[in-house]
């Protein structure tokens, strides 16, 4: 390790985090606390008007959440971050920032189908209003950018698909439109794929899935790459403009290059109100500390049940990137070499109805609606997760009707081998 | 001296030995960078002076404008300032003139220019550009890292006793953490679209 340069795995477990100065505490503690002393009246001041750094109230930051979001940047390269209680209130919360009512986004059709719905009806009813392209065509994103363009949204492995995102080709077209790239990265995790390297301006995740890792807590996470320039032609006021909320600051004037991640906690956090559980940031930041030993694990299993998949007479056809013969192994072997993840896709010959029966004979797969958990899940998304989707919007989603979702968790991949066989014999 | 990354030592060694700091440039509007610098600075232990021909018979958090550095009347450490790169050389020409020497010429967020610090370099003086100052002691206090902020340090070593409550100070072991290089890329090219 050189001064400046440790490597991931020390920074999964070091970054943002040191032994308590009162107590000597060496784990971060839980400050399940509401609200915070201040030391005088004109310390509360300062710290209200953004004029000094510390805490004042959990809606707004706590010292848990804190270094989770010092980690989770650390991890992914960027300035700063800002923790929420869901990867999609971390949605809600980035293009609050960026969209007026009336503004577009451009996003990835092949996206988890929460996102799909929020984008598609909630945000909707904000006049934020979507424009889809295909993730496998970069050249449809750039035909979907409107003048009222504010912001192209993809993920860097799509669920349920699998499919790998060309990253580079997307932020080509968003820094030729002049607009930031929001990269959901729940799937990879830093660990696999850092999209701030490949022209990401924002990462976000859903913490819920592999950074926390244990199925056990909700959680989202927006980290600010420091890249995108807010005040270079007025098109984000909530950066570059005099902020009523703050007496007229600037915030990119005055915060520099983590200015989107104060705008998201002063402006989005303050005033939308999905604060994050320091508790389940604390069960969140215990996770992280083995990601990269646990996504070793996930990868090697889910690359050895692919491949005994395709070989498998009932099934049609397996749809994991990590496959050499599969559609994205390029664009894998590109961008997450150290392994495609532990989310794909399969399908059964018999359709539907061998889908619906294969869910409902295993015994070790649990049936339910996550994915990054340390248990093997499995979910029938046509169904459930994509269900409010039409047949065509299914297809193009990746999750048509005789599609079976998999998330491939760190058990002995030989049981996990014995229980899908039996259950498809 | 490369100006496009500095090492903490080098920038925790500034802020451990300067003790008077000239802000040229600095504003008494209470949500100017400068004023939020210029204060924060204050309260960790600074002797600051605002530097400002507009503002002459005002003073900011008490402390009363001087129109020039020649005004001073005493010895300052380092010298912050608060101008576009475009207004960096005669103030740094200014600088030079003055005896004692400042130790530290300081160029805040956003301002850069080499030729200007490589003057202040062959006369002896460190140089910072394109760096806050309360960013750089917030971040190798650890004290940024309450809003998120990447603090690109780590430390095992038990975190100082906050003084004043909730103020930490830059008596802090620590070593290199997660690195920012697309935000360093980013501010390079904008300074240099070149």
């Amino acid at each position: 390790m050189t001064d400046n340069s440790p490597g991931f795995a020390t920074l999964a477990i070091h970054a943002g985090a040191q032994p308590d100065p009162t107590t000597g505490a060496r784990t971060t503690p839980i400050y399940q606390t509401t609200s915070f002393v201040f030391n005088d009246a004109d310390h509360a001041a300062s710290l209200f008007g953004l004029q000094a750094f510390g805490n004042i109230y959990t809606r707004i930051g706590n010292p848990t959440n804190a270094v989770l979001e010092e980690r989770v940047a650390a991890l992914e390269g960027g300035t700063a971050a800002l923790a929420v209680a869901s990867g999609h209130a971390a949605q809600v919360v980035v293009l609050q920032q960026l969209l007026k009512p009336g503004d577009e986004f451009v996003a990835a059709r092949k996206l988890y189908g929460g996102s799909i719905n929020q984008f598609t009806h909630a945000f909707k009813s904000f006049g934020w209003n979507v424009a889809w392209a295909d993730p496998d065509e970069p050249e449809t994103f750039e035909r979907a950018v409107t003048p009222r363009t504010k912001a192209i949204f993809i993920e860097s492995i799509a669920n349920p698909s699998g499919s790998i995102t060309d990253i580079e080709a997307v932020a080509a077209v968003a820094r030729k439109a002049g607009v930031p790239l929001i990269v959901d990265n729940t799937l990879a995790s830093p660990y696999l794929i850092r999209p701030i390297e490949h022209g990401a301006d924002i990462v976000v995740h859903s913490l819920t899935k592999f950074l926390a890792g244990h199925g056990n807590s909700l959680g989202g996470i927006i980290v600010d790459a420091g890249t995108f320039d807010w005040s270079k032609d007025g098109k984000y006021p909530m950066l570059s403009e005099p902020r009523p909320e703050y007496h007229g600051i600037k915030l990119q004037e005055t915060f520099g290059n983590f200015a989107f991640a104060i705008a998201c906690r002063v402006l989005g956090l303050r005033d939308l109100g999905p604060a994050l559980s320091p508790f389940n940031a604390f069960m969140i930041l215990t996770g992280i500390e083995t990601l990269p030993l646990r996504m070793q694990k996930h990868c090697e299993n889910s690359k050895a049940i692919a491949e005994w998949l395709s070989t498998h007479p009932a099934v049609a056809a397996v749809n994991y990137a990590g496959l050499a013969n599969n559609k994205y192994n390029q664009l894998a072997r590109k961008y997450a070499p150290k392994g495609a993840g532990a989310v794909f896709t399969f399908s059964l010959k018999g359709g539907y109805d061998a889908g619906v029966n294969l869910v409902s004979k295993l015994k070790l797969f649990s049936h339910l609606a996550n994915v990054g958990d340390t248990r093997s899940l499995v979910i029938h998304p046509a169904s459930t997760t994509h269900s409010q989707l039409d047949d065509a919007a299914k297809t193009k989603a990746g999750a048509g009707p005789d599609i079976v979702r998999l998330s491939i968790g760190i058990e002995d991949k030989e049981d996990l081998i014995a229980d899908l066989d039996q259950a498809m014999s | 001296m490369n100006h496009d990354a500095y090492d903490d030592t080098y920038i925790r060694s500034i802020l451990n030995s300067v003790k008077t700091i000239a802000m040229v440039g600095a504003s008494p509007v209470n949500v100017r960078p400068s004023y939020f610098a210029f204060k924060y600075l204050a309260e960790r232990g600074y002797d600051m002076i605002p530097v400002n021909p507009g503002h002459v018979g005002k003073s900011l958090v008490g402390k009363p404008f001087v129109a020039s550095l020649k005004d001073i009347g005493r010895p300052i450490d380092m010298i912050d300032i608060f101008r576009n790169s475009s207004h960096i050389m005669p103030v740094v020409d200014e600088a030079l003139t003055l005896s004692p020497l400042p130790k530290v010429i300081w160029m805040q967020l956003g301002a850069r220019d080499d030729a200007a610090a490589a003057k202040a370099e062959a006369a002896g003086l460190k140089v910072v550009m394109n760096r806050c100052p309360k960013i750089e002691y917030g971040r190798l206090s650890s004290e940024i890292s309450w809003m998120g902020v990447n603090s690109r340090t780590l430390s095992s070593k038990r975190a100082p006793m906050p003084t004043h409550g909730q103020r930490l100070s830059l008596n802090r072991m620590s070593v290199g953490g997660g690195s920012t290089l697309a935000a360093d890329r980013a501010a390079k090219d904008k300074l240099d679209p070149a």
